[in-house]
């Protein structure tokens, strides 16, 4: 495979609980080009927390080893603070699920986009007022002028979420972590945050890793996806090709789906195998 | 004869007063069938769950009218109401009081209640019937998972033996596996007791999965009441159940040719 | 039935247990109490102010034991020693034994404490609890009221009560109780109205609990912890207040030995004497320093958000 931005081997990662050793993720491997690659699992299959150990953002106490975390041919594992911060939100970026809590809540929406560039490309406040409104409209927003002025308390879950994706755009990173990004937000929102999404991955030629709970949504928007299970990646999959999936977990994740093609009074349910972790 | 369980009837509700009032619902009006299980479908804020709040008894400011057996609800919480109607709520992180053992809120209702006898074993019976270990009530609800804490938070509005059960998006906060294993509860439930339910979710496909007739919300009016079979091949009146309709159809279609 | 991972531990516990229902009650108790003693012994800080704390409580008990003098003995001959080894921390002005009034002032000041906080908590909580679930006109009244007392300097009001029931303790501590607390009600209305609308309290109601029982079987258990953290850092303000009347006379009655009083009574003569008022003065600090510090280690161990 060619463009490999990013290369993780054998991540993993350990909390301590109480003197043992919580295994969160247990040797996850993968690699991330100009693609759209999804993690998908349930909760506490610890896939926001691969997300998160690539940006370093993980709590200290903490316990993360990997033969291989590289970007860029920098050893993410090894690089010092100050290179971290020349990373993160650069040249990595990440989006949040609720847009509420990542937006400056005293702040005008615009303001905080064009700060962001300021601080990124070392421009004055004209230009990046510019530059801001110009992000503004390429994430669809309709009245660019007035959602400029707006705050964050002022706007729909799925404004919010576009306006948090024109911020992390600004600093034209080279791979987006987007951990559940849709999960706050309404059904009809959702496909226009995604339409956004995919957009700007596409034409910008950025990796994308989209940490998501719903198959569903992954398989119709996403590259690849690994399945995720209680720390390992159980599977990998071509996205569309979901429904040839082999591993019984992802199998019994997709049928214990209800349907409205397909109705059945009972849902099969999942029965978890502990050699799964084997 | 054929006299609605619930029927609901101009349902209009403002929040707020004066120039500041703000419609929440209007004149929103269905009929339930004794063991129907009817669903209210809907983005947030389209009034879905005030309307489960207002039949709960929440809130007491509504005009308009709740029958419930052709009798009209009073909007005063009684108790006779509360044996009659009870509510699952969508979050079972937040519906358990997190100081109170699940022993304790399961005694609650029957003491409330007055309820005669052996208290202690219809806590037990409770849980059981919801696939819960009867040891399961000595924990705090920070010992259970969210699964579990969901079937506690049906246990507890089943220990009076209501006949009407609301039920507020209570999957949406689970995994789809536990979810698959609720729904199943639910459907159980309903069927083992005789239970009329009212659903609301923004899902459209665990709507149709446990009701026969739902409606679609959308800013605090209903749009269309459709049938829960007809769904994979109807095509809806308004545009915004169409949109509804498509998301979750992409999914089935998809699923229809594994 | 899926068992995460949190509760696979509890649930190795649970198949042991006997399914007598007080026992599983019992413990299930006490394997709460055992995780916030843990939380609590945690931080160092937090221990050092709980054995200070434990300290003061051996030292009242032990009074007798532990007074070398009669605290109230004169001995003119005697007064204003230095301290040394006859007298630990010297003598005033009356030849008391400073180290000895000193024992048997902490008695006095846990005295202050326990009664103040007995007083207050419930008083605070009700009052805080009631306005803040019932609301409207109940609340505005009542908030009203406390916006009165907490717009007093809580010294200045204590000092117009002494004034009008004359000087002694139990009115010192009725003067410190009747300014302490509005700040406990006004923490328990504030947790309350964060309480109020949340899915157990509506589901209790949907019950058909009364509001009575709402308010004391389901609001005020979740605002017990961070009330007795406030009660706790206020025994420090307490110990200030106690102290501050007793500075003015308006305290504990000579010859009680309060340490304030020691320290007014001391200050005639602490250009020369330095330890009439160095004494009592660290005791004050050192006392009310490990209550703060006991208060905000216990509100890190019982308060949820911090997490």
């Amino acid at each position: 495979m060619e463009d490999v931005r990013l290369r993780v081997e054998s991540l993993n990662v350990s909390f301590p609980n109480g003197g043992e050793l919580t295994r969160a993720v247990r040797g996850v491997s993968f690699t991330l080009g100009k693609e759209k690659l999804a993690i998908v699992g349930e909760s506490g299959s610890g896939k926001s927390t691969i997300g998160r150990s690539l940006l370093r953002l993980l709590p200290r106490k903490a316990v993360v080893s990997a033969e291989r975390l590289e970007f860029d041919g920098i050893d993410i594992l090894k690089a010092s603070e100050p290179e971290m911060r020349s990373i993160r939100g650069k040249r990595i970026s990440m989006i949040l699920q609720d847009p509420k809590f990542s937006l400056n809540p005293v702040m005008r929406i615009g303001d905080q986009i064009a700060e962001a560039y300021i601080a990124h490309a070392k421009v004055g406040k004209k230009l990046a007022e510019e530059k801001a409104l110009h992000m503004l409209e390429k994430v669809q927003i309709r009245e660019p002028g007035r959602a400029y002025r707006l705050y964050p308390h002022e706007v729909s879950g799925g404004m919010g979420q576009r306006a948090m994706i024109a911020m992390m755009m600004i600093a034209e990173p080279e791979i987006i972590i987007a951990d559940e990004p849709t999960s706050a937000l309404d059904v009809s929102v959702r496909e226009q945050v995604l339409e956004v999404l995919r957009e700007l991955v596409d034409r910008s030629g950025i990796g994308l890793i989209f940490i998501s709970h719903d198959l569903n949504l992954v398989r119709h928007f996403c590259d690849r996806v690994l399945v995720m299970y209680s720390g390992k990646v159980l599977e990998e999959v071509e996205a569309r090709r979901l429904d040839d999936a082999r591993h019984p977990y992802t199998r019994g994740l997709l049928d214990s789906l209800p349907s409205l093609a397909h109705r059945r009074a009972h849902l099969p349910t999942l029965v978890r195998d502990p050699a799964w972790l084997a | 004869m054929n006299t609605p369980k619930l029927l609901a009837e101009n349902l209009t509700l403002d929040f707020g007063k004066g120039a500041e009032a703000h419609r929440v619902l209007r004149d929103v009006g269905f009929s339930v069938a004794d063991g129907e299980s009817f669903g209210l479908v809907g983005e947030s804020g389209s009034g879905k769950t005030t309307v489960l709040r207002c039949i709960a008894g929440q809130y007491k400011h509504w005009t308009g009218s709740i029958r419930m057996d052709g009798k009209v609800l009073p909007k005063e919480l009684t108790k006779e109401r509360c044996r009659q109607i009870q509510m699952v709520f969508q979050d079972p992180y937040g519906s358990l009081h997190p100081k109170k053992t699940i022993h304790s809120a399961l005694m609650e209702p029957l003491a409330i209640h007055q309820v005669p006898g052996d208290r202690e074993g219809k806590v037990a019976e409770a849980l059981e019937s919801v696939g819960l270990d009867r040891e399961f009530r000595w924990r705090y609800p920070h010992q259970l998972s969210g699964g579990q804490r969901q079937r506690v938070a049906i246990a507890r509005a089943l220990i009076l033996d209501p006949r009407v059960l609301l039920l507020d998006e209570p999957t949406s906060a689970l995994d789809v596996s536990i979810q698959a294993e609720i729904l199943n509860l639910l459907a159980e439930l309903r069927k083992s007791r005789g239970l009329t339910y009212i659903l609301v979710s923004h899902d459209l496909g665990v709507v149709a999965h446990l009701c026969e007739r739902m409606a679609v919300m959308q800013a605090g009016a209903i749009l269309e009441t459709l049938e829960a079979a007809s769904l994979a091949d109807i095509e809806p009146k308004a545009a915004y159940t169409k949109t509804l309709l498509d998301a979750s159809r992409e999914y089935g279609k998809a699923r229809g040719g594994a | 039935m899926t068992n995460k991972n949190r509760t696979t531990r509890s649930g190795k516990a649970g198949a042991t247990r006997s399914g007598r229902s007080s026992e599983g009650r019992s413990e299930a108790r006490r394997a709460e109490m055992r995780k916030t003693l843990a939380a609590i012994l945690k931080n160092p800080l937090t221990v050092a102010g709980l054995a200070v704390i434990a300290f003061l409580l051996v030292v009242a008990a032990l009074a007798p034991v532990l007074a070398t003098h009669n605290p109230a003995a004169q001995n003119l001959s005697e007064a204003l020693r230095a301290p040394g080894l006859g007298h630990l921390f010297g003598t005033d002005e009356f030849g008391r034994d400073v180290y000895s009034r000193l024992v048997y002032g902490s008695r006095i000041t846990l005295y202050i404490i326990c009664l103040v906080s007995v007083i207050v908590g419930p008083i605070g909580l009700i009052v805080g609890a009631v306005s803040g679930y019932l609301g409207g006109i109940v609340d505005t009244i009542m908030m009203r009221i406390t916006d009165i007392f907490i717009s007093f300097p809580s010294l200045v009001l204590a000092l117009a009560f002494v004034a009008a029931l004359g000087p002694g303790l139990e009115h010192a501590v009725i003067a410190i109780a009747l300014t302490s607390w509005p700040s406990i009600a006004r923490l328990a209305r504030a947790e309350t109205l964060s309480l109020r609308k949340a899915d157990y309290i509506v589901a209790v109601e949907l019950e058909g609990a009364s509001k009575a029982r709402v308010i004391f079987r389901h609001i005020m258990p979740m605002c017990m912890s961070s009330v007795i953290v406030r009660l706790t850092m206020n025994m420090a303000g307490i110990i200030l207040t106690a102290a501050g009347l007793g500075f003015l006379g308006l305290g504990a009655l000579p010859p009680a030995p309060e340490w304030g009083a020691m320290i007014s009574s001391g200050r005639r003569y602490m250009l020369e004497s330095w330890w009439l008022v160095a004494v009592p003065g660290a005791a004050i600090l050192v006392v009310s320093l490990a209550f703060n510090l006991f208060g905000d280690g216990l509100r890190d161990a019982l308060d949820p958000r911090l997490e």
